[in-house]
């Protein structure tokens, strides 16, 4: 048996789009793309399920030209947890927008205190002077944007803060 | 004999129920903690009793009376019965330190009323993960245990929280998927997610599908486990979550990946031809990570990095792939869940009284609190493996192990896992010096320890050294543990009676069952797998609800 190639045509492409935007730093972006590679990974269970067939009940259809219908259960199931964790990821970038007017992956705390010392070790070859910064890297992590916040409303202090 | 099988699906069935209850009493909260408090304690009961039960032959439930391949099982043996039990235990004394939390502080830090119903579906996904004998039903425990940590792991909504929660999600996301992919594939090439029939029909695949099987499904159970470089997501996300919530997951949550290793390595790809892999994936993850929490100067990203190094340790012992290796792999699962959620309770107390988690503010902590230094020191040393306590045990038996095989590759990680030791040592110690030793910045004012949140520490640092009192006849329980997943026929034959179904009713085919499953297992292919359509509906119903 071979598989149904726009299928498999289906899941490359979906797969595809789904890295790419996984990649992104915006969190909306970051949903649809688990929701693209959540739906790639789906019609690979059907794919795996074999030939299409006729509806798998018995004394309506003869076994012989039934569907498999194992592989369907699964992704009904992957379907309604799909479902719960897009929702939850939804109301953690709508969170997000909340406290920062932005829905973006911030950066590692561990990257920026890396970042951090080596910039000070620079200053420490060049200069004389080696002092910090003196903020915290919490700050700093809260504060990296990048450029895919261009366009984004400006950010207005005190508001949407609890 | 009597039969106990009914004992199995407890562990998830009660903290699910009582999750529910729980969720519905959100105004009461006295009797809130009542439910879950008395679900916790069923579920620790149950699983000792399973813990001795499972050492006579594995326990399985079919469940629904559905006969095993075409529903879902529940199997208990000896290894899942001793992490169920270690991990009860650990989640009852989480939860009594976090009520104790939660009368002393307010509303904003300590728990709130979704946190009990939520820690509750935490502990029916770690156990559905572990009970489960299906590799599909092992997923749907994933997610379970997942969802409610990415709600604990928010809890509140915080800045900080929400930051590091989005890196959690996503990762955690990214790991299902790959799972996902893996059980299309494995479907695809066996025609079956059952465990026990995996283990017979995968050797009759094409070897290469197999070993693409095997790295997909590592791979997703690896980002759960946090195996370097798997594990950058670790250190950051786990230290912002409120204290029993970091301790609970540093606990178990990458145990249950190290678990699902475990029991797929052994089970199904016995050949093991990912070890030299996951060798060097051990070495550097205990290596890269210890050097990570060396370099820490914030207390709870430091007990992180020595997570995410001693999981390198248990990977050690599984890429052994002998019964020694195994054996002390499992033993250092149990004494590491129980040493690692320990010192995060006390680094708990920690911050309560010292008012921070930054080694350069802590100090003097010795003067103010001598309890707790010696609450930290005990289960510190006993992570860095000072003898006789369990750390070094479970670490002697892994070097022992590791000679015993004796290639040049195992003689690499024996000197690794020593110096990952040392390099262990040090970082506690310096910890501990700073934090309770050093002249601090400002004088703080004397706290109260509330001995709700004392006790529970101190029991589970008291059941860690009751892991090196009662070592000889625990390390012997894991002992026979590795050698029935070396054998591997327990589990199968437990399962599959007759090689072919367990022991459930399927209706309207019993009677055809023998001849059609015999038809079904010469032919792996999905279509043939078909045999009773109407029966294969009956995982959808359960894994659906689940």
């Amino acid at each position: 048996m071979s598989p149904n190639l726009v299928l498999v045509v289906a899941i490359a492409v979906l797969f595809t789009v789904g890295v790419y935007l996984l990649l992104e730093r915006s969190l909306t972006r970051v949903l649809i793309g688990v929701i693209l590679l959540g739906n790639g990974a789906n019609l690979l269970f059907l794919v795996a399920g074999g030939a299409a067939g006729r509806p798998p009940i018995v004394g309506a259809t003869p076994e012989g030209q039934m569907s498999d219908p194992l592989p369907q259960a699964m992704v009904l199931t992957a379907i309604v947890i799909t479902l719960g964790l897009s929702a939850f990821l939804l109301a953690m970038a709508y969170r997000s927008w909340q406290l920062h007017r932005h829905d973006e992956v911030q950066d590692d705390v561990e990257d920026r205190r890396i970042a951090r010392l080596a910039a000070i070790d620079v200053r420490a070859t060049t200069d004389a002077d080696t002092e910090g910064t003196g903020r915290s890297i919490d700050e700093e992590a809260a504060e990296i944007r990048d450029e895919t916040d261009e366009g984004a409303p400006a950010r207005t202090p005190g508001e949407g803060e609890r | 004999m009597t039969d106990w099988t009914w004992l199995v699906p407890l562990p998830v069935v009660v903290p699910l129920s009582a999750a529910g209850l729980a969720l519905a009493l959100y105004r009461r909260p006295t009797i809130q903690r009542i439910v879950s408090v008395a679900a916790l304690t069923i579920v620790v009961i149950v699983s000792a009793a399973l813990l001795v039960l499972a050492d006579d032959g594995p326990l399985v439930v079919d469940v629904g009376d559905w006969a095993a391949p075409v529903g879902i099982n529940l199997i208990v043996d000896r290894l899942a019965a001793l992490m169920l039990t270690v991990s009860a235990t650990v989640t009852l004394c989480v939860l009594l330190y976090s009520l104790a939390q939660g009368q002393e502080d307010d509303e904003e830090s300590a728990p709130i009323s979704i946190f009990h119903p939520t820690y509750l579906v935490l502990t029916a996904g770690v156990a559905n993960a572990f009970l489960s004998g299906d590799l599909f039903n092992i997923y749907v425990g994933f997610e379970i245990l997942l969802a409610a940590s990415f709600v604990l792991l928010t809890l509140g909504g915080t800045r900080e929280r929400i930051r590091a929660g989005t890196i959690y999600v996503v990762m955690a996301l990214l790991s299902s998927v790959l799972f996902l992919v893996a059980l299309a594939a494995t479907y695809a090439a066996t025609g079956t997610v059952n465990l026990a029939q995996l283990a017979i029909r995968l050797p009759e695949i094409d070897p290469g599908v197999r070993l693409l099987l095997q790295v997909l499904l590592v791979l997703a159970f690896a980002i759960k486990a946090a195996v370097f470089p798997l594990s950058a997501w670790l250190p950051d996300s786990y230290p912002t979550a409120p204290a029993p919530v970091t301790a609970v997951f540093a606990g178990l949550l990458t145990k249950v990946g190290v678990y699902a290793i475990i029991r797929t390595q052994t089970l199904l790809f016995p050949e093991g031809r990912l070890d030299d892999v996951l060798m060097w994936a051990a070495l550097a993850t205990m290596v890269v990570a210890i050097l990570g929490a060396v370099a820490q100067d914030d207390i709870k990203r430091l007990l992180s990095f020595t997570l995410v190094s001693h999981i390198g340790y248990m990977v050690f012992g599984i890429a052994l792939s002998t019964d020694a290796g195994w054996t002390a792999a499992i033993y250092y699962v149990a004494h590491h869940i129980t040493v690692q959620t320990a010192l995060f309770l006390v680094v708990g107390l920690v911050e309560r009284v010292g008012g921070s988690t930054s080694l350069t503010k802590l100090g003097g902590l010795a003067r103010l609190a001598p309890v707790l230094a010696i609450l930290f020191f005990v289960p510190a040393m006993n992570l860095a493996g000072i003898p006789p306590m369990s750390g070094f045990l479970g670490k002697l038996g892994l070097l022992e192990a590791g000679v015993q095989v004796g290639t040049p590759l195992a003689y690499v990680l024996v000197v690794g896992s020593v110096v990952t030791s040392l390099l262990t040592l040090y970082a506690l110690v310096k910890a501990w010096n700073k934090a309770f030793w050093q002249v601090p910045e400002v004088e703080r004012p004397p706290t109260r320890l509330p001995f709700g949140m004392v006790g529970p520490a101190a029991a589970l640092i008291v059941f860690g050294l009751g892991l090196t009192v009662a070592a000889g006849p625990l390390y012997a329980y894991t002992e026979r543990a590795a050698a029935a997943l070396a054998e591997r026929t327990p589990y199968v034959e437990a399962v599959l009676p007759d090689g072919k179904r367990g022991k459930g009713v399927s209706v309207d085919v019993t009677e055809q069952a023998a001849s059609d499953a015999e038809h079904g297992d010469d032919e792996p292919e999905p279509e043939a797998a078909g045999v009773a359509p109407a029966d294969e509906a009956a995982p959808a119903g359960t894994g659906a609800g689940g």
